[in-house]
């Protein structure tokens, strides 16, 4: 086929489920793409000799490769080619912003849509998942006799431990809560990440023999001096994720109803609370604010619509232009009838006299100069307060440096704001200690703090070996 | 990672105490440190005390069936498992030496005490515990308080045992006396009120322990917020100790409160089940 004929060949799409029914059930939103769809949207992309997509993407994927060999239908062949720069392929083909990475980067682009890699990555991890091929998947190498420990088991803990382990290295991944994959199961809903393909990716790096254990808090149980001095381990990488979710320092932000994203979310999607067999608390309500506009965000008006609220917001004090959630998930919100308030700024809760929420004052806010940033700095629109009358507030704004390593390990240099403090490969000011994730840049995305571990294994294994 | 319960018995009228095997957590537990348990596999995450721990790798804890998950805990014996441990979380207390120090506990409240009085009294401080309780049988850990400070005494509400009352008149007339140097506070959040606001008169530093309404332990979800001294504190990272006068004990009690009807549909839904 020639490049002229490759180029006719549209997008293809992925089937969803349909907005007002999936509103109110937690099963995943777009459907896949069949082998034969992946296989003519794989035969759009032109192979270009300087793949600019790869330069888009943070742990460097070779898209082209692995696209290559879909075309030709070798689909055994495309996922080896993937999962050679990539361990949770399944998951990045779900939760990437591609249209801000490798998609944006694309030739086709240009004149008309990119090749869907997001897509094609994800049918690829999926087909070789409920395929009968599992039995091939590649056993870990010669052991080196070194051994790491990985604090955190989400993203960037993940990818770091299946290069170490790679590179035969002994691994042992500490994780606090009683499940692995951090955000992947805490934060990221069913419905956007279905768990079992979490479960799937994390049994695939205790097959290449990842110990995982749970339950286990360092900095408490055992101090990262601790893991070095006492328990043998030669390097230690920090992927403990920022922790700490950022409030909005405003009045009457204590009152009941106001709560998290991560305390609403982690409800949800780690204790199963929207289950009728779960006895831990959900958050209801009939109306509810969410503020921010990130994936969380989106990801919290979502969940709260199908926990049955009646009304969702979105309150933002920008414009839709600087919404930093993927473009699918404000589509996909909008969709299932999440109301947009933007240019809209809390000032402060009011509560009832039983101390629960009642109304959030906001007032309206239009864009100035660009800041810092170079987004347009909102600024207040005088005598503009109006009140929102709502029983549960969702607070999406990020988070910030969980302090707890930074005081319990000696020598670990840390930012102002808590951040612990490391190179382009991760290594921290501490010997044999690297870091990579939020806890070093703040809220980020799966796919950054995956090229973080990634980019730290390497280092590891550059310095032991 | 289940932990095996190597012991069990019932203390008091819905007050167990339950030894799990956790070695390395016994090694590491310091005074004022807590746990998140998780019975089983589709239970909550809820926040308990760690009252002691052994050299053979147990851990003691102590509880009060109020809830669905406290009851299906309860419902576990010796030789069964817990499902998750995660501890110890919490900064440990900050130990003065050599002090004159008044320990108060209110309830089930005593229990998190223990270990403190305990560490007070090691640390070579003369240690008075003030123990509270609705009646005689609902009194927990006297003897254990009895070794573990120079001097003990005890209120109940109906008189029934110690003096007739409240422990805040034990704690009065105490601090009338003057010469303490510290007042350590758990209990109810009414009676930690009352007697942060009795140290508060008499100028007397005040430490209490809370045990807010938590989910991950370890900073995470910010449930656990409470206000001191005006600012946003979170129990489980920052406490679970605050300076007592700082508290906002009104919207601790009101937090607190936030589950009230989905506990009491979890208490019913126990009962069918047989757990309690």
């Amino acid at each position: 086929m020639t490049n002229q004929e490759k180029m006719k060949i549209p997008r293809q799409a992925m089937p969803e489920q349909d907005p007002a029914v999936r509103r109110r059930n937690f099963k995943e939103v777009p459907l896949g793409y069949s082998k034969e769809t992946a296989v003519l949207e794989a035969t759009r992309c032109l192979n270009c000799p300087n793949p600019r997509c790869v330069t888009g993407c943070p742990v460097r994927v070779n898209i082209p490769g692995f696209i290559a060999l879909l075309a030709r239908e070798d689909l055994s062949g495309a996922y080896a080619s993937l999962i050679k720069d990539n361990s949770l392929p399944a998951v990045c083909g779900r939760v990437c912003p591609q249209e801000s990475q490798c998609e944006s980067m694309c030739i086709l682009g240009l004149k008309g849509e990119p090749v869907a890699i997001g897509r094609l990555e994800r049918f690829t991890a999926d087909y070789h998942r409920n395929s009968s091929r599992q039995e091939e998947d590649e056993t870990p190498s010669a052991p080196s006799g070194k051994k790491a420990a990985v604090v955190g088991s989400g993203p960037s803990g993940l990818a770091c431990a299946y290069e170490l382990l790679k590179a035969g290295f002994a691994v042992t991944v500490f994780e606090a809560l009683h499940e692995p994959g951090g955000v992947l199961v805490y934060g990221i809903p069913e419905f956007r990440l279905p768990k079992d393909i979490v479960k799937a990716e994390i049994d695939g790096l205790k097959k290449l023999g990842a110990e995982f254990r749970l339950d286990s808090l360092v900095g408490r149980l055992y101090t990262i001096d601790e893991l070095l001095e006492e328990e043998g381990y030669q390097a230690v990488f920090i992927g403990s994720g920022a922790g700490y979710p950022k409030f909005l320092k405003i009045e009457g932000e204590n009152l009941n109803g106001v709560y998290s994203s991560n305390e609403f979310l982690t409800r949800i999607n780690l204790m199963k609370a929207y289950r009728e067999d779960s006895v831990t608390p959900p958050i209801k309500g009939k109306r509810a604010a969410v503020f921010g506009a990130g994936n969380t965000a989106m990801d919290s008006a979502r969940t709260a619509l199908r926990m049955g609220f009646e009304e969702v917001f979105i309150v933002y004090r920008r414009s839709r232009e600087e919404m930093p959630a993927r473009a699918e998930e404000i589509h996909h919100a909008e969709e299932e009838g999440v109301k947009f308030m933007l240019l809209s700024n809390p000032v402060r809760f009011l509560g009832d006299e039983k101390g629960g929420l009642k109304a959030v004052v906001c007032q309206r806010m239009e864009l100035g100069e660009p800041d810092a940033s170079g987004r347009r700095r909102p600024v207040p629109v005088p005598d503009s307060e109006f009140e929102l009358p709502v029983d549960t507030a969702i607070v999406a704004l990020g988070t910030e440096a969980n302090p707890l390593l930074r005081q319990t390990t000696s020598d670990l240099a840390c930012s102002e704001r808590g951040y612990i403090i490391a190179d382009e490969d991760g290594r921290t000011k501490k010997a044999r200690v690297y870091a990579g994730g939020d806890i070093v840049t703040g809220s980020a995305t799966v796919i950054k703090a995956m090229g973080a571990g990634k980019r730290a294994a390497q280092a590891i294994i550059k310095d032991l070996m | 990672m289940p932990f095996r319960i190597l012991e069990k018995k019932k203390l008091a009228d819905q007050v167990y105490y339950m030894v799990v095997l956790a070695p390395r957590l016994a090694k590491k537990r310091r005074a004022g440190q807590f746990v998140i348990v998780r019975p089983g596999p589709r239970s909550e995450r809820i926040p308990l005390t760690m009252v002691s721990s052994n050299q053979d790798g147990g851990v003691a804890l102590i509880f009060q069936t109020v809830g669905y998950t406290t009851m299906e805990l309860a419902s576990l014996e010796v030789g069964d498992s817990v499902q998750d441990v995660l501890g110890p979380l919490g900064q440990p207390t900050e130990i003065p030496e050599k002090g004159s120090v008044v320990c108060v506990g209110g309830g089930i409240g005593t229990a998190p005490l223990l270990p403190i009085a305990s560490a007070l009294k090691e640390a070579g401080n003369h240690v008075l515990g003030i123990l509270g309780a609705r009646t005689k049988e609902l009194l927990i850990l006297e003897e254990e308080m009895r070794s573990a400070c120079q001097e003990v005494r005890i209120a109940t509400d109906d008189g029934s045992y110690g003096e007739k009352g409240l422990v805040t008149n034990l704690l009065r007339t105490e601090l009338e006396k003057g010469g303490v140097d510290h007042v350590y506070i758990v209990g109810p959040i009414p009676m930690m009120k009352a007697c942060a606001e009795l140290t508060k008169e008499f100028n007397v530093p005040a430490t209490a322990s809370l045990n807010s309404i938590m989910i991950d332990g370890t900073g995470m979800c910010g449930g656990c917020r409470v206000s001191v001294g005006g600012k946003t504190r979170y129990t489980c990272v920052d406490g679970p100790e605050f300076p007592a006068a700082e508290i906002d004990f009104d919207e601790l009690r009101r937090r607190s409160g936030i589950y009230r009807d989905y506990e009491h549909i979890c208490r019913l839904r126990a009962q069918e089940e047989g757990l309690g």
